[in-house]
């Protein structure tokens, strides 16, 4: 557009910046050296300081944001933390199997194998006594007796493919829920909801709840 | 006491302190937010826009090079981030210009002006232009960003700087008198 084209006059053109504050000491002095013998041009200056009064007020007057973009940015940091502090420890362990056998002479890698392979078949033959164990009995090991869920009401949700991390976080919220295991197989998440436990009813009328945000959700049912 | 600066900020954040981070963004998330909103005009994408800008900043501090200030650089983010955003919505543009919001088909323009205050018809019409102008005016007016800052923020020259601004408060100047306001300007 030709309009575009045309250069407004320079000093004119410093007039917003000038309002603003923003100009070099030197712009500065070479705008006010111009208002103070140009009237017209001090009139236009006026009205860029209307015009600033009133950018300013229409910003002010647009609030602040509530505090939900904090929360999920601080749990999306969390998370990325998280998974860096696992991909260190799991690179470094790897790094040290990798370097492992150039510490090692030819003669003791062979024994290192040899022993390795003894270990593994009578810790093979050890584990399948325990299992089936003179009765036939199962086995529980104290690790799983360890691991048993704390006391709380449970359930199993799966969330939708399109959900996304801020979606999946706002849900947990909302229900004051947390994500105790999973993805199990077909995606599922098993989720404590609340500190302690939970009456039947109530946990029904929660999972309801959750089976209505089929945004979030497509599937939840209650769990032990 | 001398708060830590935006630069200290930075430094300790890209070496993990989230607590930096909190105070960074205590610091700054209004005007981004306001920033952005501004450009897409709907509170709940800004306020995940923001979320996202802050991520950004959380994951790329030890690449701040310092070239210009922690507060353009947000805000470049921020536009980056909004323009994205606006190009996945459908029908949104940033060269609409809100010209409904501010015609009032039912008086005439003088009887406008009695009934309105002038700064109201002022802001209706700043809201009346398009993106690209109300981003320029809100960078120089509200956010007190210079010349150069502006041209780091939008990916222009300076010159052009110049001259967008100069044509956004001329289009300001149209508005106001086709709502009954004449500047006298230009």
């Amino acid at each position: 557009m030709m309009m575009e084209e045309r250069n407004p006059d320079e000093i004119e053109a410093l007039l917003p910046w000038h309002a603003a504050g923003t100009l070099s000491r030197e712009d500065a002095a070479r705008v006010e050296a111009a208002l103070a013998r140009d009237h017209e041009l001090a009139r236009r200056y006026a009205l860029v300081r209307e015009e600033l009064a009133e950018t300013i007020r229409l910003n002010e007057a647009l609030g602040a944001p509530s505090p939900r973009p904090l929360q999920r940015l601080m749990t999306r940091i969390e998370g990325e933390a998280a998974e860096t502090a696992r991909g260190r420890g799991a690179l470094a362990i790897g790094r040290w199997l990798e370097a492992l056998p150039l510490r090692l002479s030819p003669r003791t890698l062979a024994w290192s194998a040899v022993a390795a392979a003894v270990v593994i078949v009578v810790q093979a033959g050890f584990l399948a006594a325990l299992f089936v164990g003179p009765q036939g009995h199962s086995y529980r090991t104290a690790a799983v007796e360890q691991a048993a869920a704390p006391p709380g009401a449970y359930a199993l949700v799966g969330f939708v493919p399109q959900a996304s991390a801020a979606d999946v976080t706002k849900f947990l919220e909302t229900h004051k829920a947390s994500i105790v295991d999973g993805p199990r197989a077909g995606g599922f998440y098993r989720i404590r909801i609340g500190e302690g436990g939970l009456s039947r009813d109530k946990l029904a009328d929660i999972v309801g709840r959750m089976q209505q945000e089929s945004a979030v959700v497509r599937f939840a049912a209650p769990a032990e | 006491m001398q708060a830590t600066s935006d630069e200290a900020l930075i430094g300790r954040i890209a070496a993990g302190d989230k607590l930096a981070m909190h105070l960074l963004f205590a610091r700054h998330h209004v005007r981004v937010y306001r920033f952005v909103l501004r450009l897409v005009r709907d509170e709940s994408l800004a306020e995940d826009l923001i979320s996202d800008v802050f991520l950004d900043v959380w994951r790329q501090a030890s690449r701040f090079e310092r070239r210009s200030s922690v507060g353009t650089w947000l805000l470049a983010i921020g536009r980056h981030k909004a323009l994205s955003a606006l190009r996945k919505r459908p029908g949104q543009t940033l060269d609409e210009e809100q010209t409904a919001a501010i015609e009032d088909p039912g008086d005439d323009p003088e009887i406008a002006v009695q009934k309105k205050d002038k700064s109201e018809i002022l802001r209706k019409c700043l809201n009346g232009l398009s993106a690209e102008h109300r981003e320029i005016i809100d960078l120089v007016y509200y956010h007190e960003r210079s010349v150069e800052e502006v041209a780091g923020i939008v990916g222009i020259p300076a010159n052009t700087v110049k001259t967008r601004m100069f044509y956004a408060r001329k289009r300001l100047s149209e508005l106001l008198k086709a709502a009954g306001l004449d500047r006298g300007w230009p």
